[in-house]
């Protein structure tokens, strides 16, 4: 299967080779994406457990929390279904996932050696983009359930009583998601660039994602010289 | 029941109240739990549980307590509109703490035509299932006597309490966005007085004492009730919820879902206390794994960095093949 090129992914020749990974609004997109996560995730937390209610503060107090929070879910919402649109073919299933599924261990240990070549994302990116985006549908439709101030009147009171519950668990599996999508960001160095600078060296995509390097090649979608 | 010149608690709501000044008898120092603190010190006390006592077969629907407690709680309930039944407002809202709800019941026992009037209002669980549900510090308190009060000040308007309570009872302000109920008349029982809903009553269908001493009278009731052919007279302290603050005395006790949709064993929803309990507990385990997970992995595992074989590999790849002619780089969009 030969993957669809990305619009805008290019090789750029040079020492080291650059590989154009994210353009602009997609980072921009990106980082809204992550900002909004983060206060959610800080202001639902507030409300999840009496231990960490003091994060109330941070918002200006409990009342402010409360309205605060369904507003930063309604940007998250809007700003990841755009992310969705820009990359959910690039994060269609392929064969080698399963392949680099079963080989968990030498990803953990980082043998990359003993992986197969992969696409522009491995099986663990694809999980967390598709984790995300079936977790983020869920929480706003069971948020918009327990939404009383405007949608108070549109649910019985049992129904709610399941948003509650659902709701909590996965805002509890989205933050899970969050910290290991962050934490394989930073362990697999020259990744955050990716997100910043919009570029990786082309050693880094030989090592992480070599087949994605090789179709960018082949399909000669190499820029000018930096 | 105590009739000594120091406040210790509960009267009836018949007797007049002494005209002297008291100090309140309970207060914060006797909290048995509070909303959102688990580590709430246990109280040094434990005060002579209270109840408001409804006898439904009493009741004669004239809504003197609705007006006694608009008055005393200085609410203002809208206007209302006449849709063809006695109850009214149409609900509980947060400028009108209790209701009379009327129902037309036919006996299927007797074909007789019964017309059922309860006065709906917070039960002041022993199991409070909107304390449980709260989130902020401080916004539902429960004191030793058995009373369930809201501190609006603490009160976030999230609505948690509304889906914890068994019964439908809170009601979240549209103007204020804080949640009222019945406080059982809180700030008159601290100083020996009953509830004004029950000093209203002009048949004493709603009486006011010790829980013990209720249940007493309500027994008395009952048996009275039983003589006149209601073979299941008995009375509502449902124990699903460990028994409530306010209890009624039904003639078809075996039935309370004929009053109103008033449940027959009201409990905790079990969904409510897997959100409060489990999912709390497995959630923060769960956070805190992949949190002190990832910085295990990051302490013992080399991060994964790029070789500069790596590079030389990437670089080697793109020369094999020509590199177009150079021009500015171009940002992209
Ligand atoms: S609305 Fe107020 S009283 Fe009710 S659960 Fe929320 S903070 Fe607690
Ligand atoms: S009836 Fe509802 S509001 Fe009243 S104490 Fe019980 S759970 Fe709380
Ligand atoms: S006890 Fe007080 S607040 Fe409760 S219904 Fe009676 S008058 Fe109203």
């Amino acid at each position: 299967m030969v993957e669809r090129i990305q619009p805008g992914d290019a090789v750029h020749p040079g020492h080291p080779v650059t590989v154009n990974r994210y353009g602009p609004t997609t980072r921009a997109n990106h980082w809204v994406t992550a900002v909004s996560l983060i206060l959610l995730a800080i202001s639902g937390l507030a409300l999840f457990t009496p231990s960490l209610y003091f994060l109330t503060t941070l918002f200006g107090g409990g009342q402010s929390t409360r309205i605060l929070h369904p507003w930063f879910g309604v940007v998250l919402f809007i700003s990841f279904f755009v992310l969705f649109a820009q990359l959910w073919r690039a994060n269609l299933p392929a064969r080698v996932d399963i392949v680099y599924l079963s080989r968990i261990k030498d990803v953990l240990a980082g043998h990359e050696e003993n992986l197969p070549e992969l696409g522009k994302y491995n099986a663990g990116q694809k999980g967390v983009f598709w984790g995300m985006a079936f977790l983020i549908l869920v929480l706003i439709v069971s948020g918009v359930v327990i939404w009383d101030q405007y949608f108070g009147e549109a649910t019985a009171i049992p129904t709610k009583r399941v948003a509650l519950l659902v709701h909590s668990i996965a805002a509890v599996l989205i933050i899970c998601v969050f910290i290991l999508h962050v934490y394989a960001a930073i362990w697999t160095r020259g990744t955050l660039r990716a997100m910043t600078r919009g570029t990786v060296t082309g050693g880094w995509a030989w090592r992480h994602h070599r087949k994605w390097l090789r179709d960018l090649v082949g399909q000669r979608k190499i820029g000018p010289a930096e | 029941m105590s009739g000594s010149i120091v406040n210790a608690g509960p009267r009836t709501a018949v007797s007049n109240p002494p005209v002297q000044d008291m100090p309140s008898y309970f207060g914060e120092q006797d909290l048995v739990r509070r909303s959102a603190t688990p580590d709430l010190p246990p109280p040094a006390r434990q005060l002579t549980p209270v109840a408001k006592l409804i006898d439904v077969s009493k009741c004669i629907g004239c809504k003197a307590c609705q007006s006694a407690c608009v008055e005393w709680n200085d609410t203002t309930p809208a206007i209302g509109e006449n849709v063809g039944v006695y109850t009214n407002p149409h609900d509980l809202t947060e400028n009108m703490f209790t209701l009379m709800r009327f129902t037309e019941w036919v006996n299927p026992d007797t074909d007789n035509l019964e017309w059922l009037i309860r006065k709906d209002g917070c039960m002041h669980c022993a199991d409070p299932g909107c304390l449980k549900a709260c989130p902020a510090p401080g916004a539902i308190v429960q004191y030793t006597n058995g009373i369930v009060d809201f501190i609006h000040e603490n009160c976030i308007g999230c609505g948690y309490c509304v889906k914890g309570c068994p019964f439908n009872i809170p009601r979240i302000s549209k103007a204020d966005h804080r949640s009222y109920k019945c406080t059982l008349c809180s700030d008159r029982v601290a100083v020996g007085q009953g509830p004004a809903c029950a000093k209203a009553c002009p048949t004493q269908a709603i009486v006011f004492g010790t829980k013990e001493d209720m249940k007493r009278h309500a027994a008395g009731r009952i048996e009275d009730l039983k003589s006149r052919g209601f073979a299941h007279a008995g009375l509502y302290d449902p124990p699903g919820v460990g028994g409530t603050h306010v209890m009624y005395v039904l003639h078809h006790a075996d039935k309370p879902h004929i009053y109103a949709d008033l449940p027959d064993d009201p409990r905790i929803s079990p969904i409510v206390q897997t959100w409060k309990g489990l999912t709390k507990y497995v959630g923060l385990a769960a956070m805190g794994f992949m949190a002190v997970g990832s910085v295990i992995h990051g302490v013992f595992a080399r991060p994964n960095r790029v070789s500069s074989e790596d590079e030389e590999n990437a670089e080697k790849l793109v020369g094999t093949v020509a590199p177009q002619p150079p021009s500015q780089p171009e940002e992209r969009g």
